[in-house]
């Protein structure tokens, strides 16, 4: 009998890192942006090529940066959640490696849950910002660090859940 | 017919390399700066599909990610600049291998420890085992006994 022990316990020790692996997403690679101070840029508008766009326009508020495209699949699933919301919350967009018409258009056809939106047309913001996939969200305080981060698209347990508390407590902060 | 398809399939093909050719990444001027660009990006990952390296990745933000190396190489950054402005953003999983430090010790360890305690065990078992005792006269006359009628049957 002694002599299964050892193999037994060895399978549970393994059994025990797969069922930890298992619930792991590989896809939700963190962010080291967090609680670090978000990357400074100036865009154009989307709307606007004569107007920019800096994070610093928005300092002194909680915010959420989206990273978005128009030819993204998973934007469009998104889509309406960020509509949903965009009452409660300041939501600037930034359009990712997309093409000025487009952006403008898809906005158009599915409504504009943006405060503002900016226009990264070669993805440099994006490089500077970690972005891997979108759709992706941040999580801006008012002192303009970020501190939260979203892969995937937005759901409303994820914001019930994860966002919507979180900005709550930056808000009274 | 089928021949003649086939004629008419290469040809086609040969027609579409030249378009094919012009979607190609952008090559560089600048042999040894490639070189050093490819080299470099053997060692990162790619975000997209996480188990291909930048160098072998096609997706696009592998793409933008090289171009993003071989214009820092070019403007005189080494490659620890360029491999910390990468980890800064994307975080220490774009390298293929990972820092030592105390998240990560066990990763680098671990498999020396896994040697030491396989190692220790096998000591231990070989420890344990019974010496083999030398035939009593009796059992050696039975072996033989038994080994001789082998012999004889055969």
């Amino acid at each position: 009998m002694r002599r299964f022990l050892f193999p037994l316990v060895a399978f549970l020790i393994l059994i025990g890192f797969f069922a930890a692996g298992l619930r792991l997403n590989p896809r939700e690679v963190p962010s080291p942006l967090i609680g670090k101070p978000a990357p400074a840029f100036r865009l154009t508008q989307l709307h606007n090529p004569g107007a920019s766009i800096s994070p610093e326009d928005m300092k002194g508020k909680v915010w959420l940066l989206n990273v978005w495209a128009s030819w993204c699949v998973s934007c469009r699933q998104e889509h309406p959640v960020l509509l949903q919301y965009s009452q409660t919350l300041p939501i600037v967009g930034l359009d990712y490696k997309d093409e000025r018409a487009a952006g403008i258009a898809w906005l158009k056809d599915l409504g504009d849950p943006y405060l503002m939106s900016a226009f990264d047309s070669d993805g440099r913001v994006g490089i500077d910002y970690g972005v891997y996939g979108v759709p992706e969200t941040f999580v801006i305080d008012k002192q303009g660090v970020v501190r939260y981060k979203h892969i995937g698209p937005l759901t409303p347990t994820a914001l019930e859940k994860n966002i919507l508390p979180l900005v709550k407590e930056l808000d009274g902060a | 017919m089928v021949r003649k398809l086939f004629i008419v399939c290469i040809a086609a093909l040969t027609w579409a390399m030249p378009t094919l050719a012009g979607e190609a990444p952008t090559v560089a001027e600048d042999p040894a700066l490639e070189a050093r660009v490819t080299k470099l990006s053997e060692e990162l990952r790619c975000l997209v599909c996480q188990n291909q390296s930048l160098a072998d990745s096609h997706a696009e933000l592998a793409q933008d990610l090289k171009n993003q190396v071989r214009e820092m190489l070019k403007q005189g950054m080494t490659e620890q600049q360029v491999v910390a402005f990468l980890v800064q953003r994307y975080g220490d999983f774009v390298l293929y291998r990972p820092p030592v430090k105390s998240t990560t010790w066990l990763l680098w360890l671990g498999p020396f420890l896994l040697l030491i305690g396989g190692l220790a065990l096998f000591i231990f078992k070989l420890k344990r085992r019974r010496p083999i005792q030398p035939l009593t006269p009796g059992e050696h006359a039975v072996a033989e006994a038994l080994l001789g009628g082998k012999e004889k049957s055969r």
